[in-house]
């Protein structure tokens, strides 16, 4: 059959057979744009097509207009808990579902430990494997509540969380695990004292410590009923034999992680696009029987069809790893068709708990708009 | 910053710095939807340089303006994005209020899974 318009020199046109969809492309073409082919060697059609002019010989208008995007896209949460999430997003292309990823994974702040100020570590953790450590222990405060530190910045309650860490194994006593919750925060900010060069200066005044609190942080609506304390509170930091004793301070402060991975919100965050299998023909009585046995997250599933005769069904697509067991044997792929489609993305958000995932997405939608602003006034 | 040719402004590269693929492929695809867009693409020239190049030709039209109409519909579509989801997030924690308020109501011991399938 004949692509593209009619020519002159031909007595008809293609639009004139009776079975050419007008205004939408012919199946085949449409199989090409919204689905990725999942073959034995290679997945085929992986590109999305977007050049707005893409099927223009064929009277279908590719660009995108943003009310037919508000029309098409769909957002559907399937699971949604207080620390991860699991939700589909329909009508969007990989690139800004990408993008969301990348955002959740490297560009929203947290809170992570940074600065160390050990004061006596006899255990037999060296200072920094502790001090590495700590900074990857998730602590549970909203980042938005904090501004950024910079250089220039002196340690202050706006831009600092101060946590104290005093362990001791006595003589004696049994080794004990240092885990997460011996860290104690310190609202009124560090405690300890800053050597002065001139003893002799005024001993009335407070001594000057690492931070420069001006108020107490527990003065701060958020966390006057929630102290700010790390997410679990059974992480191991280490170890003490007896004798041994851990004295330090760490001071917590915003950042994102492309600077370093603790500063990253989430475990991970993930897409898949939704998989379609397709059964090309009908897979009766033994073959249907193979075929079940085949998958191992057991997408399909056998119907019967009366007189003893069975019919395999496709029961649950959206279980499929794309293993492709099933189209491994000879002749199997002539039967079964599997196939991603490319606009249905399934999202799953694991946070470490600094904030609830689905504040998390909305933010990373937020940092997304923020970029943008900053290239159109850069473009002015 | 923009390198185009003072004579033809239809065609230009713009260099973003502190940028990566975040935000280069998003505009690239929202330009790519544009029909006034002849030719785009986006180029990082080295990995360890935060700067990305973005390649824009049009039918005629000045290109800067074309980036910045690309740029506020990718803005437009985030906030639908948003939207669209902070609406689903708020229907699905309403219906499973219901759920566990049914299964509260049916049987005494309090039914603990709150997942939808």
């Amino acid at each position: 059959m004949a692509e593209g318009a009619g020519e002159e020199k031909k007595k008809f046109s293609i639009w004139d057979l009776p079975d050419v969809p007008v205004g939408q492309l012919p199946p085949h073409l449409e199989l090409q744009r919204s689905r990725v082919s999942c073959n034995k060697d290679a997945p085929i059609h992986t590109e999305s097509i977007q050049y707005s002019g893409a099927y223009a010989s064929m009277g279908i208008d590719n660009s995108s207009r943003l009310d037919r995007f508000s029309n098409n896209f769909r957002v559907e949460v399937v699971r949604l808990n207080e620390d991860d999430m699991e939700f589909d997003m329909i009508g969007i292309d990989a690139a800004i579902a990408n993008s969301f990823r990348r955002i959740l994974i490297a560009e929203l702040p947290t809170m992570a430990i940074e600065k160390v100020l050990i004061a006596n570590n006899t255990s037999i953790i060296q200072d920094e494997v502790l001090a590495h450590r700590l900074g990857l222990v998730p602590i549970r405060v909203d980042p938005r509540l904090f501004d950024y530190l910079s250089e220039n910045d002196q340690p202050n309650e706006k831009n600092t969380v101060v946590f104290k860490l005093h362990v001791q194994c006595k003589r004696g006593s049994p080794r004990i695990t240092v885990k997460s919750d011996a860290l104690k925060w310190l609202p009124n900010g560090s405690e300890l004292v800053k050597e002065t060069r001139n003893a002799t200066s005024d001993s009335s005044s407070k001594p000057e410590t690492y931070t420069y609190f001006g108020c107490s942080q527990e003065t701060i609506p958020e966390f006057v009923k929630n102290p700010i304390i790390p997410k679990y509170p059974d992480i191991i930091i280490a170890k003490l034999g007896p004798g041994q004793e851990i004295e330090l301070e760490a001071h917590a402060v915003k950042g994102i992680g492309k600077t370093h991975a603790k500063w990253s919100p989430v475990a991970t965050a993930w897409y898949r696009m939704l998989p379609e299998v397709v059964l090309l023909e009908d897979i009766e009585d033994d073959l249907a029987e193979e075929l079940k046995s085949k998958c191992p997250v057991n997408v399909f599933d056998i119907e019967d069809l009366g007189k003893g005769r069975r019919r395999a069904t496709v029961a649950r697509p959206r279980a499929c790893t794309l293993c492709r067991e099933c189209i491994s044997g000879d002749d199997w792929e002539k039967r079964v068709a599997l196939r991603r489609v490319k606009d249905h993305f399934i999202f799953t958000i694991e946070s470490t708990g600094a904030l609830p995932p689905e504040v998390l997405f909305t933010e990373a939608v937020k940092i997304l708009e923020d970029k943008c602003e900053r290239v159109i006034t850069e473009l002015s | 910053m923009e390198h185009g040719s003072f004579t033809d402004n239809s065609v230009a590269t713009f260099s973003l710095t502190d940028e990566d693929h975040t935000i280069a492929n998003a505009v690239r695809f929202t330009l790519n939807q544009d029909p006034r867009v002849t030719f785009c693409g986006y180029s990082i020239s080295h990995p360890l340089e935060a700067r990305v190049n973005i390649r824009v030709e049009t039918t005629g039209g000045p290109a800067r303006e074309v980036l910045k109409d690309a740029c506020q519909n990718l803005m437009l579509m985030c906030r639908h994005v948003r939207c669209t989801f902070d609406k689903a997030v708020e229907d699905f924690k309403a219906s499973n209020a219901v759920k566990a308020m049914k299964i509260d109501s049916q049987d005494s011991s309090g039914d603990d899974s709150e997942e939808s399938e």
